[in-house]
């Protein structure tokens, strides 16, 4: 071993490598920021330069906000992740609880298609999906992004595993104390399993407030456009002349999630994963 | 598989109500059960399995959207499609993604966790930035590294003409297109693959390196190669599957950046699929692109299995 050495070669080479990656992941959040902060003459400029000259964030955002309902945008994001999000667990944890602590024929098999519906990649049911909304006249609407999602067998699945950790011990004492099934799903299981749920509510609001491919098949309506949609729609209006308000758009939508994840990265980290499952 | 109801009567009931009422207590537990799951049975049925199940069935029909009838077509869907040009450059293009992205972002974050853990300052900053594309939606990401591909006004092109090298047309070029889109794949998918192995490399245990030294294995490379490596086994398989079954699912980046151009150089499975259902309304088509998506995803979970089951004496 030659860790003898008077200058610590190893710590500097990992600091350095470590910093260079993280010059490149970081480097489009960086030039985000930086155009988002340029007025349209710096932006077009083949002169390389990180810090505007003369700072135009503010004008950027209120045109930005000016061009696009954002604030509509961010409060869609938030009514339908919420809402996919209670209806999952309203779904999944009843099921998971029978699943995981009751008897009854039929559970192998329940518990089987459960485990073969994780496998079932999202865009494999687009089109029958699709159809069923069509006919059901549900197309380009608050239901139509949220109804397919109600059920996460990864949901059941999850809770189902947690539940079996839970003591027999403390569902025995609720039935004692003359608390039906249902109560003990919400009064004994519920707040025994906070750390599951709230680590499946991170990665189920992260995975629908991100995603793209659902709300563009089912929206057309300008008004009930999701976060990732607006930005996607601001790009094609606008791409081309106003990069500095797209930026500034661009800042605006992915904000919620990076700071809430920059308060809470732990448990961010641990929900995310959890699709390590999957 | 431990029953838990069994041992729950067997505790409870004795203890406090008479024999009699076993039968109905035990019934009544049963309908709760079903009452429990029914709900959560009935929406998978009608949005997850009934779905797999149409888009199979619809697979091999010539159904459109608002046409008044549709019949059943046999294999005509599939005849069409494999003598598609467009649908064999989606395949292509498709695993090519797959072939480049894969390797990439689980070399990357493999190593990326390596340096992580190989010291003990500044570790959750290290995993924090290299987390935050993960966090980040991709489509404003997207956006945002088109402008840094700009031609003209980029921050790529503007370094690499500071450094006096030749600058690209990276997403108009049907050259490097496919590529540029590769490199965003992989810029978001190494914070996620570096997590897994960070977790991986924290269960290995002390006393391996320990008595791997003992044995001789003096460099570093000696132990990663002994010890770290094959104790990685599983979650590697577990990484590079789960990232092979990502990059199939490839939709986001082409459809807000490249529509599949130019000249269908970035064209894949989803977004073909997505055209031909979603914008063309040829339902049964698009379903049978769907199927063969899928028959590519499901082999790679099998595959996922097998090595799973192969990998679990080193654990």
């Amino acid at each position: 071993m030659n860790n003898a050495h008077p200058i610590p070669v190893r710590a500097i080479l990992r600091h350095f490598l470590l910093i260079a990656g993280a010059a490149v992941m970081l480097a489009p959040f960086i030039w985000m920021i930086s155009t988002a902060s340029k007025p349209q003459t710096e932006i077009f400029s083949s002169e390389l330069h990180l810090i505007p000259h003369q700072f135009a964030l503010r004008d950027n955002l209120r045109e930005a906000f000016a061009k696009a309902n954002l604030l509509r945008f961010l409060l869609n994001g938030v009514i339908v992740t919420v809402s996919i999000f209670v209806l999952q667990v309203m779904v999944a944890l009843p099921a998971a609880y029978a699943l995981a602590k009751l008897r009854f024929l039929g559970r192998e098999t329940l518990f089987a298609l459960v485990l073969f519906g994780i496998l079932i990649p999202p865009q494999a049911t687009a089109i029958p999906v699709f159809l069923l909304l069509h006919e059901a006249g549900l197309l380009d609407s608050y239901a139509a992004l949220v109804l397919p999602f109600t059920i996460s067998v990864f949901g059941i699945f999850l809770m189902r595993q947690f539940f079996k950790t839970v003591p027999d011990d403390l569902v025995d004492a609720a039935r004692m104390d003359g608390i039906s099934e249902f109560g003990i799903v919400w009064q004994v299981m519920l707040p025994a399993a906070i750390p599951a749920v709230t680590a499946f509510g991170i990665f189920s609001v992260v995975a629908h407030w991100n995603d793209y491919f659902w709300p563009l098949i089912v929206l057309n309506s300008e008004q009930l456009r999701t976060p990732p949609l607006a930005v996607a729609h601001f790009r094609n209006n606008e791409a081309g002349t106003s990069y500095g308000p797209l930026m500034a758009a661009a800042m605006v939508i992915i904000a919620p999630l990076v700071i809430a994840f920059l308060f809470a990265q732990r448990r961010f980290i641990e929900g995310i994963t959890l699709t390590g499952i999957k | 598989m431990s029953d838990g109801a069994i041992t729950i009567d067997a505790a409870v009931v004795p203890a406090r109500t008479a024999r009699r009422s076993l039968p109905a207590h035990g019934s009544r537990r049963t309908y709760a059960a079903y009452a429990l799951v029914a709900p959560g049975a009935a929406l998978m049925l009608i949005m997850l399995l009934g779905p797999l199940a149409g888009v199979i069935a619809l697979s091999f029909t010539d159904y459109q959207l608002g046409a008044p009838h549709f019949s059943w077509i046999g294999l005509a869907n599939y005849q069409d499609l494999f003598a598609d040009r467009v649908f064999w450059t989606a395949l292509r293009n498709t695993l090519t993604y797959v072939v480049v992205v894969v390797p990439g972002a689980v070399i990357a974050g493999l190593a990326i966790a390596l340096l992580i853990q190989s010291g003990t300052s500044l570790r959750s900053l290290y995993r924090t930035i290299y987390f935050l594309p993960v966090m980040a939606t991709l489509i404003a990401m997207a956006v945002v590294w088109e402008f840094m591909l700009h031609p003209q006004f980029g921050l790529v092109n503007g370094l690499l003409r500071n450094a006096g090298l030749p600058a690209f047309a990276w997403l108009q070029d049907r050259s490097t297109a496919l590529y540029a889109l590769c490199a965003i794949g992989i810029w978001q998918a190494v914070g996620f693959n570096m997590v897994l192995f960070l977790a991986g490399l924290v269960s290995i245990p002390k006393q391996l390196y320990e008595a791997a030294e003992i044995d001789g294995a003096s460099s570093g490379w000696a132990r990663f190669r002994l010890v770290t490596w094959p104790m990685l086994g599983p979650v590697t398989t577990f990484v590079v599957v789960i990232s092979g079954i990502r990059s199939f699912q490839v939709f986001d980046t082409v459809h807000v950046l490249t529509k599949g151009g130019p000249s269908k150089s970035t064209e894949v499975l989803i977004h073909t699929m997505y055209t031909e259902g979603f914008e063309f309304f040829r339902s049964g088509y698009a379903a049978a692109i769907t199927v063969v998506f899928l028959v590519f995803v499901l082999a790679l979970t099998l595959i996922k299995s097998r090595l799973a089951d192969r990998g679990v004496h080193y654990t």
